[in-house]
């Protein structure tokens, strides 16, 4: 069993069918790349896998725990979506940063509450905090960020703010993060910079599910591809051959129009 | 003279402060409670609670104010409201409060629904509860959005203060008055308009010391 595995999954807004049997698997330290046009579904998936929208079918394993299985009626309580929720990291094409802490600040928040219910918690809070508090700083080290710790959001470009975003999400050390064209909302110079530490990652073996309209960039990091169109996989596999040798129709149209922008 | 118009203002004064201070103290939880209510999902208590605030907005405070005072002596024979000062101050800030906290949870909904889902999306994937949430997310990010109506709204507060009058908790305007009544000189009604003025003008710096102290962030 991969250490990831989507079957079946429906999600409907209204009348519209917005994933239609949509499936896959990711080994543990692998890349990836969702690519497809825009309304394809992508969006909708990773907020399935992240709980922000429920499925109305299909099933979610992760590790060989099933998170998420429409067969298996639950009312699911917030206590028990939250650690599901926990297994995934997002990373939001808006960055979504809290404006009201420093960068530093938004990537301890999330490991601050969650220390809260340690039950040494009242003992060694200030251990606890310190601990927190060097992870935060080395993440944004890891990101290129040493000197932009106690900037406020407002205060960073683009990139940089994405970068924080990164940082955050993996604060709590998902197993599987997850990218919705974290480039998207960036000007072309800066979406390097952003790249760059996503490329690092996988270099790192970091489990990852990539939105993205970086061709190039996902044909060189990731470990496989899927392209996606009117919420179908339409075709999966290799990236370099996805993209280069597509077998598909509807892939070679996307790619043809991608290329010829 | 003037001292002893002085120190009856003052007394007045100290009246308003207390309806005014507590009134807020009270109807800024509430008026939280009640903003959630509103947005609930679940339709009953929605609906209620919209025709609630539809009532207490949609009819005067003094008349509010009367029926608190009165209505249960009316009802009950006898008068929940002790008969002297404090007693007529606790009516004054019953019904201030829930005719306040209507108001506030206006403004309160407004600003929770002005910060953008995705704050609250980036918190969930975050794994934090509910409640993380709204405490270390939203709150300030409202907060910052409704300095400018909240400051409205707690300016109208002091001046309404003084329809305490009609139930004669002896207040500021009450004060002022009693002198015209009394001694048939008008001088000291002006004066307690520089009372008021005064308050507000603290309260208005308050305002703008907030107003920056949230500018650091956007
Ligand atoms: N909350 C929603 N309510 C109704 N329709 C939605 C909602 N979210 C997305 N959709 C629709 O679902 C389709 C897929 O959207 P999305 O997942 O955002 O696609 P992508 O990310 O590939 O551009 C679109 O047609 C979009 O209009
Ligand atoms: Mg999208």
């Amino acid at each position: 069993m991969a250490f990831l595995e989507v079957s079946h999954i429906e999600k409907n807004f209204e009348n519209t069918k917005v994933l239609k049997d949509v499936g896959f698997s990711l080994e543990e330290g692998n890349a990836l790349a969702i690519i497809g046009s825009s309304g394809s579904g992508k969006t909708t998936l990773l907020r399935c896998l992240n709980f922000l929208e429920t499925p109305d079918r299909g099933k979610i394993v992760v590790k060989g725990e099933t998170l998420y299985d429409s067969q298996e009626e639950s009312v699911v309580k917030e206590n028990e979506l939250r650690k599901k929720r926990l297994h995934f990291g997002m990373v939001f094409q808006a960055f979504h940063l809290f404006p009201q802490y420093t960068a530093l600040e938004n990537v301890m928040l999330a490991e601050q509450m969650l220390a809260k219910e340690r039950p040494d918690y009242k003992q060694n809070k200030a251990a606890i905090l310190n601990e927190i508090r060097e992870h935060g700083q080395q993440l944004l080290i890891q990101m290129g960020l040493k000197d932009r710790m106690g900037h406020y959001p407002h205060q960073l470009s683009g990139g940089q703010q994405q970068r924080v975003a990164i940082a955050r999400a993996l604060a709590l050390k998902p197993d599987i993060l997850c990218f919705d064209e974290p480039t998207s909302a960036l000007d072309p110079e800066l979406t390097g910079e952003v790249l760059k530490v996503i490329r690092g990652l996988a270099e790192q073996k970091t489990t990852m599910i990539i939105v993205t309209h970086e061709m190039a960039f996902a044909r060189d990091v990731a470990d496989q591809i899927i392209f996606m169109d009117d919420g179908m996989i339409v075709e999966s596999g290799d990236p370099r051959q996805v993209i280069e040798n597509p077998r598909e129709e509807r892939t070679r149209q996307f790619l043809t129009r991608y290329f010829e922008g | 003279m003037f001292l002893t118009v002085t120190r009856e203002l003052l007394g007045g004064l100290w009246t308003t402060f207390q309806i005014f201070i507590l009134t807020l103290l009270f109807s800024w939880p509430l008026g939280l409670l009640l903003a959630f209510g509103t947005m609930s999902k679940w339709k009953p208590l929605k609906g209620l609670l919209q025709i609630f605030i539809w009532i207490i907005r949609g009819t005067p405070l003094m008349l509010q104010l009367i029926i608190i005072f009165y209505g249960p002596g009316m009802w009950l024979g006898y008068n929940i409201w002790s008969g002297n000062e404090a007693g007529r101050i606790t009516a004054t800030v019953v019904a201030f409060s829930i005719n306040y906290a209507c108001y506030f949870s206006v403004i309160f909904r407004g600003g929770i629904e002005s910060v953008p889902v995705g704050q609250r999306e980036a918190g969930q994937v975050l794994g934090m509860t509910r409640s993380q949430i709204f405490f270390h997310v939203t709150l300030l990010q409202m907060v910052k959005r409704i300095v400018p109506p909240m400051s409205n709204e707690i300016i109208t507060l002091v001046k309404d203060t003084s329809l305490a009058r009609i139930i004669a908790a002896y207040e500021l305007t009450y004060a002022g008055y009693s002198f015209m009544k009394s001694a048939g000189i008008t001088w000291p009604l002006f004066y307690t308009g520089v009372f008021y003025l005064l308050f507000v003008g603290i309260l208005t710096l308050l305002f703008n010391y907030f107003e920056k102290k949230l500018d650091y962030f956007r």
